[in-house]
């Protein structure tokens, strides 16, 4: 059973898609040639939005409701003291500078990257030496708690080692 | 290794070899984005920080512990080619047309083989791509790792406990990493099912879109299947989740080629054939038409219409009579009837037809 094209009630639709403006979705039937007529869709596909049209749409969104409650938060809007972009000169390219202006605009990059990718977690890869360095920030934060429990309960022989183990690691990070 | 080499030789290792069910996917990619901590990414860095990011790579190529699919390879600076040199890696699929078009201070170095390129200040600092031949996306993931594993070693990588990986586009955060096919949906497109297709493919968050053809006609039939989500799933997850969408493809576009063989025998031998006796015979032609008689002939080859063509020659003429390999074939600037006129010659020769 085909359904008609709701824009020209002719021809059936054959063309359905998922469109998604500012984080809504909505759902699109049309006939090839409406769709074309309407430039929502080119023959081939690539349904009609570019994904860079589509992230700066999501970003936009960002921008339009941080700037509604008031008007004073554009003027201390977040720029990245290494690189030197704001949040919105971010918002309008859709591309960071540098590494840093992930901590400067953390806050805002949560409900962003949801949206593109689902998740806000990195769940792949890590880097061997990032990997060692957060084993051994961890393995250090184990042992001062187990020195400050030796010296609390004044067995000094232990907290000794366990100094000499801290100072070890704190060489190797510093490395 | 010679720049030459990858410039005239239309075919690399991934169009000459067949990999595991080429008569549908003519090659699988995967592409790592990383950028060096404490540089500005390139669209912000400096002359000299760009110099920084070529240097620390071209200092990591004389280390020992180099993969050996890497010795001996250079960096090329991109201010070294011409306009007409760079178009033909891209009509390779060696280098991006952002790497081409936009970057002032990029670099690649290939492998000798053309299955890895490193780009170098394209849209992020380096750019790990390894090309392989039919449907093999879990090599070229434990190519690119490695690589990455290898130059790690060497360099700081921008990385952040809770984004991973960080690029200069938010798409890319996370891992990193774009996993893609190269397929060819001939009986899909005649049997008019791709429409129902694509949405389906997008629902599961996988891109897809024609890889010749200006904004998005696929010509030649010819698509890439793509991940979009690079956060919150790790690389196995991602290559995964693809490698079982593009099966099914697979099987569907297989499956809708009996159906047309054993529905239209006569009709689909007549489409190869007719595309064939154009291609052999015709003394103009544009590359939409090219494409589309190629796609044809290609799908006749796959399902034993037509002999005596070796498959492979889809794949090298699809690159062959791209504009950039056209001018860079006749050694001067075409205008686009000369263009039509070169391609229609080149093909007949390719397929052997000119006998006199
Ligand atoms: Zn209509
Ligand atoms: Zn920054």
């Amino acid at each position: 059973m085909s359904l008609l094209c709701p824009e020209c009630g002719k021809r059936p639709a054959t063309l359905h898609y998922t469109k998604i403006v500012n984080g809504e979705k909505t759902e699109a039937h049309l006939c090839e040639v409406c769709a074309q007529e309407k430039g929502e869709y080119m023959p081939g596909f690539d349904n009609g939005f570019s994904f860079h049209n589509l992230l700066s749409g999501l970003l936009n969104f960002d921008m339009v409701s941080s700037e509604s409650p008031n008007i004073a938060q554009q003027k201390t809007m977040p720029r990245c003291a290494t690189c030197g972009l704001t949040y919105n000169q971010f918002s309008k390219i859709g591309r960071f500078g540098c590494s840093d202006c992930f901590e400067t605009f953390r806050d805002r990059l949560d409900p962003l990257l949801r949206r593109i990718h689902g998740s806000t977690a990195h769940q792949g890869k890590i880097p061997e030496r990032t990997k060692g360095e957060l084993k051994i920030r961890r393995d250090l934060e184990k042992l001062r708690e187990q020195l400050a429990r030796s010296v609390e309960s004044e067995e000094f022989e232990e907290a000794a080692q366990l100094r000499d183990q801290i100072r070890s690691l704190q060489e190797q990070l510093s490395e | 290794m010679s720049l030459n080499h990858f410039l005239e030789n239309a075919m690399s290792e991934w169009m000459r070899v067949k990999g595991a069910d080429s008569d549908v996917i003519f090659s699988s990619r995967v592409r790592i984005a990383r950028n060096l901590a404490h540089i500005p990414f390139p669209m912000l860095s400096t002359a000299s920080q760009s110099e920084e990011v070529i240097h620390l790579i071209e200092e990591a190529l004389t280390k020992d512990d180099i993969p050996e699919i890497l010795e001996n390879a250079e960096l090329i600076q991109m201010a070294d080619l011409t306009d007409l040199q760079k178009r033909v890696l891209v009509e390779k699929h060696l280098i991006s047309p952002h790497l081409a078009e936009e970057s002032t201070s990029g670099a690649v170095l290939f492998s000798q083989d053309e299955s890895v390129s490193i780009m170098v200040n394209e849209e992020d600092h380096i750019r790990i791509q390894c090309l392989f031949p039919g449907f093999q996306l879990e090599k070229a993931w434990k190519l690119a790792s490695q690589i990455d594993d290898w130059l790690e070693k060497h360099v700081s990588f921008a990385f952040d406990e809770q984004c991973g990986y960080l690029t200069s586009c938010p798409t890319n955060v996370g891992t990193g990493i774009r996993a893609s096919v190269m397929i060819h949906l001939p009986a899909l497109a005649l049997t008019q099912q791709l429409n129902r297709f694509i949405p389906a493919i997008t629902q599961v968050g996988l891109a897809v879109r024609g890889i010749y053809g200006e904004g998005s006609e696929a010509l030649g039939n010819l698509y890439q299947v793509s991940n979009q989500v690079t956060l919150g799933q790790s690389e196995e997850e991602i290559i995964n989740k693809l490698q079982g969408v593009v099966r099914q493809m697979i099987d569907h576009e297989k499956q809708a080629r009996e159906r047309l063989l054993g529905m239209s025998p006569i009709q689909l031998e007549d489409r190869v054939t007719r595309s064939f006796g154009i291609l052999a015979h015709a003394r103009i032609i544009d590359s939409k038409e090219a494409m589309k008689r190629l796609s044809d002939v290609r799908l006749g080859i796959d399902l034993d219409l037509l002999t005596g063509v070796p498959s492979s020659v889809m794949n090298e003429l699809m690159v062959l009579i791209q504009p950039g390999f056209l001018q860079q074939y006749a050694g001067e600037k075409l205008g686009a009837e000369e263009r039509d006129i070169r391609r229609a010659e080149l093909i007949r020769e390719r397929l052997g037809m000119e006998r006199d």
